[in-house]
């Protein structure tokens, strides 16, 4: 009875969403914003990449919500989570390749974590991928080495000195006189990697504190304790 | 299209299927971390559907290649939107595991009928009041419609 | 679009497709996590075939690799880390004796 009715729900939001998508033009996208941004925005942000310029420049309060979102659900994880910390004997120990592995990456992914950052005004990437990359990072010797505890004082610090340097660099455009979070110091030099004024200032941040968060939301979820 | 196959109509057909599988799952099943899986193929659905609308026929990623002959780009905004609705995705999903991670160590269960039954006992214990076990009542809030007088001694229990 | 990419098209939304049913039909529960990162696996393909390197890019990274991963963890903290040799028994969207391991 109550799959039918499931079905019956999902069969009926298929066909309207159907419905609906038949009668979009494919192909042509409705929306004049987009193309009067491409227009703009190197001149504006001095951003090669044009989605950076979109997250950063154009709707970069947008991601100071999305910031604030993620960083209360990580919080709340945290807190339904608990200090439980296991004993760690009852962890199964990692392989030598694992061990070897994580060792070696590590500093090889950071330094892919933090190109990606810097490079993201000039090619695809960014804070985010970039983020989770440092995270990535961070959580692979705590699967080899499954006593070893990461620092999150450190993290919740990294964390916060990031989300309020992104908020700062929005208030000194105000000083400016311009507008919150307004790309400032727009120089001439389109595709250097020294260009587009703040926007891999802003990335940096929005790095920084993704992979803080992610990382320290992932050291909390391998301590819990598994149920026997 | 000298293709066979409209891209059009398998590029939709995806991402709606991905949408209703996903709802579908999030309804009928009554494992709840099959719930979080099929929340996870829901947003990958609602994520294609959001980029399809920024779509445009012959034109190139939205990276600035050469100042003097702009091509036609696909539009960016949908993009940027989808860029950060991934990571917001993660994040509740790891809010949601660790939501599971609790009600295991609390109900011992992760069915969802019985979770909820575990769950609204414990409530109705700590308030002191006996549970309304029956079947025919909603689990929610909501309340039930009025008695009619004349049925009042019908119903039983708990009728003034 | 070319002849080639249609095609391409036509096999990741194939697969996707398949992957997302096998999520909620597959009962072991390793084997429906490893199903929804094919998903996002196939997402990411046709990002990149949507010309949206970007989402394409974070998608592999997120989608891919911390989502199965977070999965994953949980899995192992829920208690349902069961590699069995009857894995493929398929069930209508996983109920009756699910509830023994949970």
């Amino acid at each position: 009875m109550g799959n039918l009715t499931g079905l019956l729900f999902a069969g009926g939001l298929g066909f309207m969403l159907l419905t609906l998508a038949g009668g979009l033009d494919f192909g042509t996208p409705p929306m004049l914003v987009g193309s009067e941004i491409q227009a703009h925005a190197p001149q504006q942000t001095g951003a090669v990449n044009i989605v950076t310029s979109v997250v950063l420049g154009y709707r970069a309060i947008d991601t100071l919500g999305e910031l604030s979102i993620l960083f209360a659900a990580a919080v709340s994880a945290g807190l339904i989570l608990g200090r439980r910390h296991t004993t760690a004997g009852t962890q199964t120990k990692g392989g030598f390749i694992l061990y070897t592995g994580g060792s070696l990456l590590f500093p090889l992914m950071m330094t892919i974590g933090f190109y990606i950052i810097f490079h993201g005004h000039l090619t695809p990437g960014g804070g985010f991928q970039g983020g989770v990359i440092l995270a990535a990072a961070f959580f692979l010797p705590l699967l080899a080495r499954p006593g070893a505890r990461l620092h999150h004082k450190t993290l919740s610090l990294i964390e916060g000195f990031a989300g309020a340097s992104f908020i700062l660099v929005g208030l000194l455009a105000m000083m400016e006189g311009k507008a919150f979070l307004q790309p400032l110091l727009v120089q001439d030099t389109l595709g250097q990697l020294i260009s587009a004024g703040t926007l891999p200032l802003l990335y940096l941040a929005v790095g920084l504190k993704v992979g803080a968060e992610l990382a320290s939301l992932l050291s909390r979820l391998i301590q819990t304790e598994a149920p026997q | 299209m000298t293709s066979v196959f409209d891209p059009e109509l398998i590029l939709y057909t995806t991402a709606i299927g991905l949408i209703t599988i996903g709802l579908a799952g999030v309804v009928m099943s009554s494992h709840l971390f099959r719930m979080v899986l099929a929340l996870v193929i829901a947003e990958a659905g609602a994520n294609l559907m959001l980029v399809l609308a920024g779509y445009r026929w012959d034109a190139v990623a939205p990276i600035l290649t050469s100042l003097s002959e702009p091509a036609a780009m696909v539009d960016p905004v949908p993009q940027a939107l989808v860029l950060t609705a991934i990571v917001i995705g993660v994040g509740i999903q790891a809010l949601a595991v660790s939501l599971l991670i609790r009600i295991r160590q609390r109900y011992a269960t992760l069915d969802r009928k019985e979770a909820a039954e575990r769950m609204d006992s414990e409530i109705a214990a700590s308030m002191g009041a006996a549970r309304d076990v029956s079947q025919d009542a909603p689990l929610g809030e909501r309340p039930l419609p009025p008695i009619p007088a004349d049925q009042v001694n019908m119903r039983g229990g708990d009728a003034p | 679009m070319s002849d080639i990419e249609v095609w391409i098209l036509l096999l990741l939304a194939l697969m996707m497709l398949c992957a997302a049913v096998m999520v909620l039909l597959v009962k072991n529960h390793i084997a429906a996590v490893a199903a929804a990162s094919v998903v996002s696996l196939g997402l990411a393909l046709l990002f990149v075939i949507m010309r949206a390197p970007d989402v394409a890019m974070t998608e592999a990274a997120v989608g891919v690799g911390l989502s199965s991963l977070i999965l994953a963890l949980a899995l192992r903290r829920l208690g349902l880390w069961k590699v069995d040799s009857e894995q493929v028994k398929y069930i209508l969207l996983s109920h009756g004796g699910e509830n023994k391991d949970g």
